[in-house]
Order: C-alpha cells, then structure tokens, then sequence
C-alpha cells in the first residue's frame, strides 16, 4: 500500500530507492556478510548485529501474522534489534518465495530470507547462501542441508487426533481397526495427491512393520481399515472435524491441535514406534539485499527465543529436543503439544517419490 | 457488432445494385464458432496432439501405452463406463415414465407446468453444491442420517457408500431424471393420438399398440435420450470431485490427480492420454446420437 502511494510521486520513489540503495551496501568493517558461512567467520555476534543495524532493514516474504505465530516474531525481532522488517505477500505460498527470488534478483526488494516446504527448499538450492547459526550442533543432520543451506525450522510429527467424546482413547495404530471406529476414520487427502496424507500412510506402514522405503504395510493396513468399514473417504479439514464428519484423523500433529479449538475433546496421539517428522526449512538468498540482517533473522529464529515463539504458535520448533534436554523450553507452550518419546525420521525426497509411485499403483485398489 | 456489419454489408449489396448478393449471413454466426474454436476444438486438438508426444516434444505412442498399461487406469475407465451406464439407464427408464405420466395429463396443466420447469432447474443442478447437499443431508454426519442413527436405523451398515460409486449414482440421478424428462418429452408429444385409436379400429389392443407403433417410433428417441445422459455422467467432474476424495475411481478424478498431484505424480502426457480415450468414448456416443436423432426425427415431428 504505502508502495503503492510512493509510486506517484516519483521524486519520492526515486528517495527511498537511494536510502534502500545506501543501506544494501553499508557492511561493518570489511565484512562481506553475503558470503559468510556462520556469525564467527564474520567477526563473532557482535559484528554481525552491527552490520544488520546499519543495514536497518530486512525483507521477509510469505508470513502470514497468524501462522506459526509469525507475527510475535516479527514484532519481537524488531523490538530486539531496532531492524525495521518488510513483509511482502504474507500469504504467498513457498514457490511464489522462490518467483520473488527470480523475479527481483538483486534489487533492494528482494527477499532476504525464505520460509518454504522442503520439496521447494530440495528444487532451488542454487539460490540459497550456506550459513550456519550458532546453535547448527542442537539441529538433527537429516533435518539440515550439510552446509547449511537450507535448515528445517519447524514442523511436526504424523499424529492420530481424535475426539475422545465419541471414540475410546488410542494408544496405538492397531486401535483403529476396532468396531468403535467405524466410518470414523479420516486422511488429510488422497495420498498420491496430497503430501499429508501420503505421510499419514507412511505413519502407519512405519507402525506395522514397513519402513520410509516401504510404505506398503501401510496400504495394507488401510485396505483392512477398509474391510472393516472403518475407513471413511473424506479429506479431512477444520470443517468435517467440527461437523463430526472425521471424529479420527491422520494429519500433522501441530494441525491437529488445532482442531482443540473447535472440539474441546479433540486429543491427539503420536504412536512412539511411528515418529514421522515433516518440517518447514529456512534459506537465505544468496543475492539478499540486507545479508548481515538475513543471518541475524537466522540468529532470532533459531535462538530460545525465536523457537519458544514458534512453539506459542503450536509449531514444533526444530531444537525442541534439545531445549528440553537443557531445560530451555516454554515449557507451557510445550504441554499444549502432544507428548513425543522416541526419535524422528523423516522422509528423503528419493523415498517420498518412491512412496508416491508405490501409491499410484496400489492405492484405489486398497481402498475400494 | 456483428449485427451492424451484417447489415451494413446487406445494405452495401444493395446499393451495387443487380440480384447477386454474396451469402454473408454466416457472419453473424461467426462469435460462436470463434468460441467453440477457441473453447473446444483447440484444447481437443492440444490434447490429441500431446496423447501422441513424449516429454521432449517427440512423436510417440509410449505415453498411450504405459497409461493404458497401469490397473488403475483400466479400473477408471471400467468405472467411469459402469457409473455413466447404470446412471444414465436409471436416470432414462425414470424419466421415460416421468415423462408419460406428464403427457398423459393436460397439456397446459399445472401439474405439466411445474414439472417441466422443476426439471429445468434440477437438471442444471449439479457440482459442489449438489454433493453438499448430500453430504448435510445423508452424509456421514447428515442431519437425515444422525436422525435416523437415533431412532434405530444403520442406512451405512456397510461403510458409508454415499462416497464411493454407489453414491455418485443416486447423486448423478438427481440431474439425469430431469433431464431425461426435458429431452423425452418432445417425442412422447410427437406420438399423435390418432395412432392409437387406428391401432383400435384394426382391432388391435394395449399390447400390439406398443409394440408395434409406438415402441418403434419411440425407441430410437428414448436410445438416443440414453446417449445424451451417459456423455452426460461419463464427463462430470465438479460432483465427483467434491464427494469423492479417496483412489480416483472415474476417468475425470484420475485425470485431475495427474495435473495437481504434490506428491511427484504429477504427469501431464499420461493426463493428457487419458483425456483422449474420454475423448473417443465421448465422440462414439454422440455420433450414435446423431444418427438416432435423425432415425427419430423423420416420424415425430
């Protein structure tokens, strides 16, 4: 909007373009931060928060307030450091990141920095700078790039959420093919279609003796969910949970929760010998505008801080583990959350193809 | 536009004078043919073309063989045949008699009236806020299923079928009986009256009266009507995909997961291959349509 209003007067535009201009080459000292790979091959914390105020500004783009309590994020970032964020397209989806990062290419609007899904993250890493935030060690190797190219940040794991009013309590996938679940049971989509619920079947086939390079205990399984008349084919969304259309869902545990909201007895459940993870990633462009201010944004995300505000937002931050572990955690942020025992896998872009195909031939059979 | 420059050159014509007038009046219809142009014979023709190219532009028959080679695809198209025939079957034999019980009534009455208009309306009636109106009422939560769950009565001991191809039959015969009401009528009113009462005065009865007068002049109308409906449930999509959200058992769903799939499966040739075949059903109908049309039109008109 004020863009827009900018645009008319063009002795005005042409002003903010000089200052944009002036604060896109300020670097501190002789620190070029656009190719350095962590905070202390520049010079340490210190030099690093220098430079991003001198940059002054920072472009964020595709974060809606209201997702992953972004908005807490923003706000809170720029009340530590005094860097004004511009937020761009809020409710932009992954790929439109990535057209943003071609289409503007190294002009003072581009974006400094990419929240995106991992299939968008794994197709464009030749857009992103390697960086390495200060606590890299506390992150998973399957859920960061090895040099720091793109890091997962948040996400969840494959949960069972139910409304505890109207089924028994489930304390493991076998639970499902019971009478009392009849026609209750739901995914988040066709799973050769939509990657939660391919993740929801993957979940399952990991529960009953599959691995992530066999999804097909789990289209077994749902093929008996079937035979049972248990199994119901709808997508499920916030609007069957409440109407009561899927009282039992497979879907993201931190979308599930959600659901809390509108069925107070909603529960969610996620099975400890079944831990799938799918995470959001970060990434930095390589030709970002404000480079130091992009990797102190990583810096925030990634501090106790940043990932106590996702998990306000029910994101799984991804140093909860360890935050736990070190006692660092908002721990009644956590509590809001499903409790997870056990370590996490998580699906590589070869298995999940190779899960899709397995899919493609087997699915419509099992289920009809 | 079209209107003024058609007048404006009959006028010109005129003015040069003399009995030889081009034939311009095609031009008025030129609007339609661009639309049908743009809208459906080249999409037909994109389509066509790219059943036959592989992935670098080459000509190939490999997309149309590994497509019509997968079980699932034979299992759509099985299905898709299956739900438009028992459809269209239904929808035709309820209509038919729909249809005679209108005709048998007065022909400016109001039962005829309100018939006839209620079945404009409903056979327009279809996509996703039919398949709501299903789902709210004899859904899986329906408020005529919760109803009937508290007074004793299971209508889905046996999973909920309303999602699956039973459930796309009884949803598709809501339009296919209307419609088979608005496309029968013209003929059964084409069956004069006369017929009959010569079919009595030869000393023939009921019996002899269908089967051999009206029977065969109806029949070709009443075929062909069956013709319409099947295309009809064989190419809609919207209903289907707003009931049916599991394994893509029709042609049209299957077609649909191949362009939007997220999860790597997305193969616009294959979809492209599949579109063809519904392309052939599709043309073989119509053409069987037309030819019963014209059987048709030579007696009732």
């Amino acid at each position: 909007m004020n863009w827009h209003r900018f645009s008319r007067l063009g002795l005005a535009a042409a002003a903010v373009l000089i200052v944009a201009a002036c604060g896109s080459s300020t670097t501190a000292g002789s620190t070029n931060w656009a190719t350095v790979p962590s905070a202390s091959a520049g010079g340490g914390m210190d030099a690093l928060v220098a430079a991003a105020k001198a940059e002054g500004e920072l472009n964020v783009i595709a974060l809606p307030p209201d997702w992953a309590n972004y908005g807490a994020i923003i706000s809170g970032f720029t009340a530590k450091y005094g860097i004004k964020i511009n937020s761009a397209n809020p409710n932009g989806s992954s790929q439109d990141e990535v057209d943003a990062v071609n289409q503007l290419g190294k002009t003072s609007r581009a974006p400094d920095v990419l929240d995106v899904g991992m299939k968008v993250a794994l197709a464009n890493t030749s857009l992103f700078a390697p960086y390495e935030v200060q606590t890299w060690n506390d992150i998973l190797a399957s859920q960061k790039d090895p040099n720091g190219v793109w890091v997962q940040d948040y996400g969840g794991y494959m949960s069972i959420g139910y409304d505890s009013s109207k089924v028994p309590t489930i304390t493991s996938v076998d639970d499902l093919l019971g009478s009392a679940f009849k026609g209750k049971v739901a995914l988040n989509g066709d799973p050769t279609k939509a990657n939660a619920a391919l993740n929801g079947v993957m979940m399952v086939s990991l529960a009953e003796g599959g691995s992530l390079d066999n999804i097909g205990p789990g289209v077994d399984f749902f093929h008996k969910l079937k035979v049972a008349n248990n199994f119901v084919p709808v997508q499920a969304t916030t609007a069957t949970v409440k109407s009561g259309q899927t009282p039992v869902v497979l879907d993201w545990d931190y979308l599930s929760a959600a659901h809390g909201t509108d069925v107070p007895t909603w529960k969610v459940f996620v099975p400890s010998n079944a831990i799938l993870g799918g995470y959001y990633a970060q990434a930095i462009n390589k030709n970002a505008p404000h480079p130091a201010a992009a990797r102190l944004w990583e810096e925030y995300l990634y501090s106790n801080e940043g990932q106590n505000l996702w998990l306000k937002g029910l994101a799984r931050p991804v140093r909860m583990q360890a935050m736990q572990a070190a006692g660092t955690i908002d721990a009644a942020a956590a509590a809001a959350l499903p409790a997870v025992n056990g370590t996490p896998v998580f699906l590589s872009d070869a298995q999940a193809t190779a899960a899709g195909a397995y899919l493609a031939a087997h699915w419509a059979a099992a289920i009809s | 536009m079209t209107v003024a420059d058609r007048s404006a050159v009959i006028t010109a014509g005129r003015a040069i004078g003399g009995g030889r007038r081009l034939p311009l009046t095609w031009i008025g219809v030129i609007p339609f043919f661009a639309y049908v142009g743009l809208f459906l014979l080249l999409p037909t023709g994109i389509v066509v073309a790219g059943a036959f190219l592989d992935k670098n532009g080459n000509p190939t028959f490999a997309e149309i063989q590994t497509t019509l080679s997968q079980d699932y695809v034979v299992r759509a198209y099985w299905n898709s045949l299956l739900l438009s025939l028992v459809s269209a079957v239904v929808g035709a034999v309820a209509g038919a008699i729909l249809a005679y019980a209108i005709v048998l009534g007065s022909p400016h009455g109001l039962l005829r009236r309100v018939v006839t208009s209620m079945a404009g309306v409903l056979a327009q009636f279809g996509g996703v806020t039919l398949a709501f109106a299903f789902i709210a009422t004899i859904g899986g939560a329906g408020f005529l299923t919760v109803f009937l769950q508290d007074h004793g009565i299971d209508i889905y001991p046996n999973g909920i079928w309303l999602y699956e191809l039973p459930g796309l039959v009884v949803v598709y015969l809501y339009f296919q009986i209307p419609l088979m009401v608005l496309v029968f009528l013209p003929a059964l009113d084409g069956v004069r009256p006369q017929w009959r009462e010569a079919t009595e005065s030869l000393g023939g009865n009921s019996w002899h009266y269908w089967r051999y007068v009206a029977g065969p002049l109806l029949f070709p109308a009443f075929l062909g009507a069956t013709l319409l409906l099947f295309a009809n449930a064989f190419s809609a999509y919207a209903t289907a995909a707003a009931l049916i959200n599991q394994g893509n058992p029709i042609v049209p769903l299957a077609i649909g997961n191949l362009i939007q799939s997220e999860v790597g499966l997305s193969d616009p040739g294959q979809a492209k291959a599949l579109a063809l075949g519904m392309v052939v059903i599709v043309a073989i109908v119509m053409v069987s349509y037309a030819i019963l049309q014209r059987r048709t039109a030579r007696w009732l008109q």
